[in-house]
């Protein structure tokens, strides 16, 4: 790990001084013939290789999105899987195009860090795992439990920060990787496991029996997960920004992976306007009109992606609750295409 | 005719000639110079172009993010921390762990390789073979795996709290570490203090007294009686007086852990034995190499004025073998220092882990901080080189 970060970081004083502030992402991602995506080391239903090494997960879908809209060819991405803690200067330093790797929208990650969000992909909160033999009924009775944890985490602040605050007493013991953790937490060097909620259920999957383990009900903050770039480059921000609200429009209107073809033909006026059949707002982003469409024929739109990676279609089995559309119960939105 | 006594040659100019790889004439000072400006002018770029593209990028930099609270806890701590402190409180947090990790490191390290070498040397057959067998195994394994090994396979196997390995009802061991009765300071504690100072004083001129008197009139005095007595006799008066100098804290199981008492944390148990078992394989080998490097004849000599084989190694030949050891030595000191960086995978909290790990994430100025990182291990390995060279002086200078 110490290894990876110097890299990273030798990379980073490298490429700054290499190069001027590069403005101009979408060119070197069209001349490299490839995005280069940032993404976790394995966490099922957001970004995780298979067997054959295809990753897919709501957060990969995110980037073959952007390579469909740029390429209309999603296969053309270069993951790089990356620790919490490296995962921003790989960013920085130029690594990666767009990182999308559940990571946690806060102001100071907003500033400082040199990048933006640009957008919420999956609202989360942070929730807490326990083995079921303790007869843990609720976080509050976690009082002088060693807990496991993720080092380089908003997940790290907001435990020291829900202990306190509960004047509850508690052991940390923080690892470089998801995985250390994880298995730190099985050979019972802790009582508790934390992370976002959605990767307690995708980590308790990897566990020898996940029957024994059981998710307290508290979710102790708001955890909005989203992609990030670089500062300095509107326009890139701007299709990582509507790539994402092109596949909620899509959810929004009804547009599958199954109808967009006929439903591309429309005579709807809001219609041609999203499949570029009338304007040129795709060309306004720096795509095609057809982008989509692109974007569609290639993961779906949101509510498909969702399904598929961790909703009930996946093994994850996760209710759509406040992911789903404004106009459905939940929270997600997009602002309008015109 | 009077002799004119010849000026002694400048030395300056033949010395910057030297220096200046050899070249005679301005020509090699000028080719210098424009290496050193070209070299100068790099650098000045590097840095002039990395402080423009942060600020372009507005990434925030420099060091004021150093008086910033942390937010997170820190498992061991070896001075009083919380979350609330700054990241400079995290950051002696981290160094002092990296220091703890890498003394008692050496210390044990050293003293294995030391036995092992000496076993490896014993005209003891089976002794000889099985230190050769360790330094065979543990050298060719890789460092990360045998620290995993300790802490996923030993001390992970141990039983949880609630079943731990309990010795008098005040040792645990389990799989949260070792909890043993903290010693806590009565009014009796400074008195005591006091008492074991002077009695150690007062042990070592005793002992050099003994020492000067058997190099003068050859009289042995048989001192280590009134040592023993004084060491023990006399912080036993004052605790007698003054009252038992501490009183213990005994852990109890309270709720998934224990309370009170204090605790060795696995994390540090199993980066310790790895660290040390790993160096001392290699130190075990420099050893014997310096052993042997002392002639054969100094051993006979040394067994001939009678002295048993110990008290040859230990006055005539490692003495002698120091001064070959001394340099590869202080490489091992280095390396396990430097190893201990490792303990990120383990999660024990040392200086990469807590500050050029969690800190950088937070902060995200990584070049500060991979800096100052840089730095710290530079400074911990040129004060280990130092003290080893001034150990070295002092052993060349005693021995003339």
């Amino acid at each position: 790990m110490k290894r990876v970060s110097l890299v990273v970081t030798l990379a980073l004083a490298a490429g700054l001084s290499a190069q001027a502030a590069s403005a101009q992402t979408l060119k070197t991602v069209k001349d490299r013939g490839m995005l280069s995506c940032g993404v976790s080391q394995g966490l099922p239903g957001f970004s995780s290789p298979d067997d054959k090494g295809n990753w897919t997960g709501l957060d990969v879908d995110i980037c073959r999105a952007i390579a469909a809209a740029i390429f209309n060819d999603a296969s053309k991405i270069k993951f790089v899987p990356l620790s919490a803690k490296d995962r921003f200067t790989a960013l920085q330093s130029g690594e990666i195009d767009v990182l999308s790797r559940n990571t946690t929208w806060t102001l100071s990650r907003d500033t400082s860090l040199g990048a933006n969000f640009t957008g919420v992909t999956y609202y989360d909160g942070q929730g807490f795992m326990v083995k079921k033999a303790l007869k843990v009924n609720s976080a509050l009775e976690l009082n002088s439990a060693s807990v496991c944890v993720q080092q380089g985490t908003t997940t790290e602040q907001n435990l020291a920060d829900y202990f306190k605050g509960n004047n509850m007493k508690y052991e940390v013991i923080a690892f470089g990787t998801n995985d250390e953790t994880v298995k730190a937490y099985e050979s019972g060097r802790c009582d508790v496991f934390t992370t976002d909620v959605s990767g307690l259920y995708a980590d308790r999957l990897k566990l020898a029996n996940p029957a024994d383990h059981v998710v307290l009900p508290e979710v102790i903050s708001k955890e909005p997960l989203g992609p990030m770039v670089r500062h300095g480059d509107d326009q890139w921000f701007d299709i990582v920004k509507w790539t994402l609200y092109g596949m909620i429009t899509a959810e929004e209107l009804g547009i599958t992976q199954k109808n967009v073809d006929e439903l591309a033909k429309s005579d709807k006026p809001e219609m041609k306007r999203v499949f570029g059949t009338d304007g040129n707002l795709g060309e306004q982003l720096g795509l095609t009109k057809d982008w989509v469409s692109r974007i569609v024929k290639s993961v779906g739109n949101y509510g498909e992606s969702f399904e598929r990676n961790v909703g009930t279609g996946s093994k994850l089995g996760i209710a759509r609750g406040i992911n789903n559309l404004w106009s459905k119960g939940g929270i997600q939105y997009a602002p309008p295409i015109r | 005719m009077a002799i004119e006594p010849r000026k002694p040659p400048s030395l300056l100019l033949p010395r910057l000639q030297r220096a200046l790889g050899g070249r005679t004439g301005w020509s090699g000072f000028v080719l210098q110079l424009l290496f050193v400006a070209a070299l100068a002018w790099i650098c000045y770029e590097i840095v002039a172009n990395a402080r423009a593209n942060l600020q372009a990028q507005r990434i925030t930099a420099g060091f004021g993010f150093l008086a910033n609270t942390a937010g997170f806890d820190v498992s061991q701590n070896l001075i009083p921390y919380s979350g609330s402190d700054s990241y400079t409180r995290v950051f002696l947090v981290g160094l002092l762990n990296t220091l703890l990790v890498s003394v008692i490191g050496i210390f044990f390290a050293t003293l294995i390789g030391f036995i092992v070498a000496l076993s490896r040397l014993s005209p003891n057959w089976l002794l000889s073979r099985i230190a050769g067998g360790y330094v065979e195994l543990i050298r060719n394994l890789p460092l990360l795996f045998q620290i995993l090994f300790w802490y996923l396979a030993v001390l992970a196997a141990l039983p949880n709290p609630r079943q731990s390995i309990s010795i008098f009802d005040s040792f645990f061991l389990s799989n949260r570490g070792l909890v043993i009765p903290k010693p806590i300071g009565t009014p009796g504690f400074e008195p005591f203090v006091v008492a074991l100072l002077v009695a150690i004083v007062a042990a070592i001129a005793l002992s050099r007294y003994a020492r000067q008197q058997l190099f003068q009139s050859g009289k042995v005095i048989k001192v280590w009686p009134y040592v023993l007595g004084l060491v023990i006799g006399l912080p036993l008066i004052s605790a007698l007086i003054f009252g038992a100098p501490v009183s213990f804290e005994v852990p109890a199981l309270k709720g998934f852990n224990f309370a009170g008492g204090a605790r060795v944390i696995p994390e540090f148990v199993a980066l310790v034995l790895a660290l040390s078992t790993y160096t001392a394989a290699f130190i075990a080998e420099i050893v014997r190499a310096g052993i042997l490097s002392v002639h054969k004849g100094q051993m006979e000599a040394g067994s001939s004025l009678g002295l048993q084989r110990g008290s040859v190694l230990r006055l005539v030949v490692i003495p002698q073998a120091m001064r070959v050891i001394l340099p590869p030595l202080t490489n091992q000191y280095l390396n396990l220092t430097k190893n201990s960086s490792l303990a990120v995978a383990i999660g024990y909290p040392d200086l990469v882990s807590v500050f050029a790990g969690t800190t950088l994430s937070q902060t995200g100025q990584a070049i500060e901080i991979i800096g100052i990182t840089m730095g710290v291990y530079l400074l911990i390995s040129l004060v280990t080189s130092a003290i080893m060279s001034f150990y070295g002086w002092r052993i060349s200078r005693s021995m003339g």
